[in-house]
């Protein structure tokens, strides 16, 4: 039997400068990061939901997705008609013994987000890899969707 | 009974607040019969940006991110460039010398073990 004390004297306290503060925080949060926030929150209805970012260069589109935990296997990407699919599972660890969880506050299970691409890409040159728990795909532009320098000859 | 079984988060720091420049990674918080597991999600931190220190009983993580910087033009962008901080109270039952770290494709694991002398022991029964 475990009878969960909480310990720490000054939280203990009625403290109401630590939940402005709190409060402001987690305002903070919605506002500076309104798409982080966004997508967090979206979690509570689909599952879970990794912050995804899409950079680009003249030459290659790069979208990098925070997934840590998973296993490399357990991620699929796929590519259709511009839209980039990127799903998975986060399976839960299996532990040994008998503990018990007190907290958790991670997701598990499985995860799917689509994304449209801002040019076409060659799919068939597409590259992706997964270290730290982020995932990087760079999937090079088409060649008719690059920009071009176009010479005018001026007579 | 009264046992106190698991690490308690510290929510204030000296000044009663938190800092904000820091993201709050999500944990889970297991307890075995003689450790406790503590993961934290910290994805794009490297062993080496890695931070763990125990003071006064206080356990810090601190995961500083190297891979802020985007390749190219913005198009979209939902991470937070923040370096993640969590602050726990350590059970006193840990055996703050002996917990150990590692990380795992952005998970950090740490390992917490009891002291020797809280373990469950059977204790024999004389005659």
């Amino acid at each position: 039997m475990n009878i969960i004390r909480y310990q720490d004297p000054e939280t203990t306290l009625w403290s109401p400068f630590e939940r402005l503060s709190q409060l402001r925080e987690e305002m903070n949060r919605l506002l500076d990061g309104s798409l982080a926030g966004f997508a967090e929150r979206a979690g509570l209805f689909s599952g879970w939901a990794p912050a995804l970012d899409i950079t680009q260069d003249k030459d290659t589109v790069f979208v990098k997705v925070e997934l840590p935990g998973l296993k490399k296997e357990d991620i699929d990407i796929s590519l259709h008609e511009g839209m980039l699919t990127i799903s998975g599972e986060r399976k839960q660890e299996k532990r040994e013994g008998e503990g018990e969880t007190f907290r958790e506050e991670r997701y598990f299970g499985r995860f799917h987000r689509t994304v449209t691409l801002p040019t076409a890409v060659q799919a068939d040159k597409v590259k992706a890899s997964y270290r730290d728990g982020i995932l990087e795909i760079e999937l090079p532009k088409a060649e008719e969707a690059k920009p071009k320098q176009i010479e005018v000859n001026v007579s | 009974m009264n046992q106190i079984t698991k690490p308690v988060e510290r929510k204030t720091a000296e000044t009663g607040t938190r800092p904000t420049n820091y993201a709050l990674p999500r944990a889970t918080i297991r307890e075995e019969k003689d450790h406790f597991l503590l993961d934290l999600e910290m994805p794009g931190v490297r062993k080496e940006d890695l931070e763990v220190t125990v003071e006064n009983n206080e356990l810090t993580v601190i995961g500083r991110r190297k891979d802020g910087e985007l390749r190219g033009e913005l198009v979209y962008r939902e991470s937070r460039p923040l370096d993640y901080r969590r602050v726990f109270d350590l059970d006193p039952s840990i055996d703050a010398g002996k917990i150990t770290a590692k990380i795992e494709q952005g998970i950090v694991k740490l390992t917490l073990p009891k002291a020797e002398s809280v373990k469950p022991r059977k204790i024999p029964v004389g005659d």
